[in-house]
């Protein structure tokens, strides 16, 4: 194990230092001691390493992740996972706002409740938040899963292409194209599947799901006022 | 981008820490606007007397006396004392509107900064670092405070630009955010004949908080009248007398965190600006709710619109 204290070493060397790790390598587990709501913390892993974050985090933490696990003892800020590849993001405590945005691959799991645009443009990414997520979530997302075992806030899943929405709880109301789906058992398996990899024992019968009505794919000028 | 803190103090134990808290808040929040900063700290009221702040770019020529012909505008005592731009006037109560518009006739440029029993008002150009140490802020006591830094990105960067702003007696507000409809309510308001100064926007949105509240709203509904009138973004953080206030625009992009112990309420525009505080490790840590109106209040419990104000 790996212990860097962040207040001592600086994120630029802490970063540089993950950075610098390469599929072979042998150190495979870091601890980080006091984040301080820094941002950028472990943004850009390139390696199967195992990141633990001993404390909350700021804008970015573990951005554009590959391979690397990185799990977060505290709450993290904006833009957490953002632009994730692949690889294993668990916070903890809750996400600021457009936690997962943009990720094209991996798995993001959110155990307090995240904030506002979870998931905004998401484009393969698998999101599981254990508790609520707030409004515009899923808004113009293209493909990957976002399950949610609590309630979503406002606008959820407006103008989406492919991704698929499940949620628990109640929707505060749906975005422009966003409808509620009939759930197959092909769907149940997916859930399933994911809610057993981020560690909820939530029922995917549950769940409702949703996804786009596929009517703002194409320009129609019936539709002009929802674009 | 700009940085707001505030902090709400339940535990009075910490009172006379609360100058040093918010100034460490403050420079942490650095990052997000350094261009200007400025402070609002409530305390020091007393009766029968009530203060004012005022700045000038010429304290030396400006201040020379200030307290002696200020003292003959009202037929009482006046003191004053004076910290680099600034300067505090101490007054008899009812008697600001005469002071106000006795300066105008002064010499040094004389402008009013903040007005009320309780608060103050320093704001400079400059890094957040030494326009607190300019003001010796870190020193101040006080039951609660407000800070903001800028990153000016609708007007000049200017003292009369930077935050907090005084929207009518013992309240002020910061802003993170930019509206986009200012110019058209600036140009209602004043027509309604509301002071407005600058070209900044935040100061319309202030002096839009004081025209609602001349005719006749509280400042917890002028606020709710806010988001419908108010173009833009924004994160507002309100101070009064007994406590602030917080409201985010329905789109809610402009970041806020809260935090709240038994000791004390804290606002940052992130987390990074209260990893400080005492017991932060077990606070409840939260942001507020996009389009709601939040107050926290010395005189009553936490509630949706202050009675008060």
């Amino acid at each position: 194990m790996q212990t860097v204290d962040l207040q001592e070493t600086g994120l630029r060397a802490l970063n540089k230092m993950l950075h610098a790790q390469s599929e072979t390598t042998n150190q495979t587990a870091w601890e980080i001691l006091n984040p301080k709501g820094a941002h950028a913390i472990a943004c850009g892993l390139n390696a199967p390493i195992e990141v633990t974050v001993k404390g909350s985090t700021g804008y970015y933490c573990a951005g554009m992740n590959q391979h690397a696990t990185v799990n977060i003892h505290g709450s993290a800020g904006p833009g957490t996972a953002e632009n994730m590849m692949s690889g294993t993001v668990v916070i903890e405590g809750d996400a600021s706002q457009y936690a997962g945005a943009t990720g094209h691959g991996g798995l993001l799991v959110i155990k307090g409740n995240a904030s506002s645009r979870c998931g905004i443009s998401m484009k393969g990414i698998d999101i599981v938040v254990h508790g609520n997520i707030g409004h515009m979530s899923a808004f113009m997302a293209q493909s990957g899963n976002l399950v949610v075992c609590g309630d979503a806030g406002d606008a959820l899943g407006d103008s989406c292409y492919e991704a698929r929405l499940f949620v628990r709880g109640t929707v505060k109301s749906l975005g422009a194209d966003c409808e509620r789906k009939k759930m197959r058992p092909e769907h149940l398996e997916i859930l399933q599947d994911l809610l057993t990899r981020a560690g909820s024992d939530a029922k995917p019968e549950e769940f409702t799901r949703y996804g786009s009505a596929r009517n703002l794919y194409t320009f129609d000028v019936d539709n002009a006022s929802a674009y | 981008m700009c940085g707001i803190v505030g902090l709400f103090l339940k535990d009075k134990a910490l009172e006379p820490k609360l100058g040093e808290m918010l100034t460490a808040m403050l420079i942490t929040m650095t990052d997000r606007g350094p261009d200007s900063a400025g402070i609002a700290i409530y305390g020091g009221e007393r009766a029968g007397r009530t203060k004012i702040v005022v700045q000038s770019d010429t304290p030396d020529l400006a201040f020379a006396g200030l307290d002696a012909k200020i003292g003959e505008v009202v037929g009482g005592r006046v003191t004053m004392s004076v910290k680099s731009t600034h300067a505090i006037l101490d007054l008899p109560t009812g008697t600001t509107a005469k002071v106000r518009a006795a300066l105008a006739g002064f010499e040094g440029a004389i402008r009013l900064m903040s007005r009320g029993d309780s608060l103050e008002i320093y704001k400079e150009v400059g890094l957040p670092r030494d326009v607190a140490a300019r003001f010796d802020l870190a020193q101040m006591s006080g039951t609660h405070g407000i800070g903001h830094t800028r990153m000016a990105t609708e007007s000049a960067v200017t003292t009369m630009g930077a935050h907090p702003f005084n929207t009518g007696d013992d309240q002020c507000l910061v802003h993170n955010g930019s509206l986009s409809n200012h110019n058209s309510l600036r140009r209602k308001l004043r027509r309604d004949g509301i002071h407005i100064e600058t070209e900044n926007d935040t100061e319309v949105a202030a002096a839009y908080l004081t025209w609602q509240m001349q005719n006749g709203l509280t400042l917890g509904d002028a606020l709710e009248r806010s988001l419908d009138d108010l173009d833009g973004f924004f994160t507002f953080v309100v101070g009064t007398k007994d406590g602030f206030g917080v409201v985010r625009d329905p789109i809610a992009c402009k970041p806020a965190v809260m935090a709240e112990t038994d000791q004390y309420v804290a606002f940052g525009s992130e987390y990074r600006a209260l990893v400080d505080l005492p017991g932060i490790e077990n606070a409840h840590v939260w942001e507020p709710e996009p389009a709601t109106v939040y107050f926290w209040s010395h005189s009553q419990a936490p509630t949706r619109t202050e009675k008060a104000a």
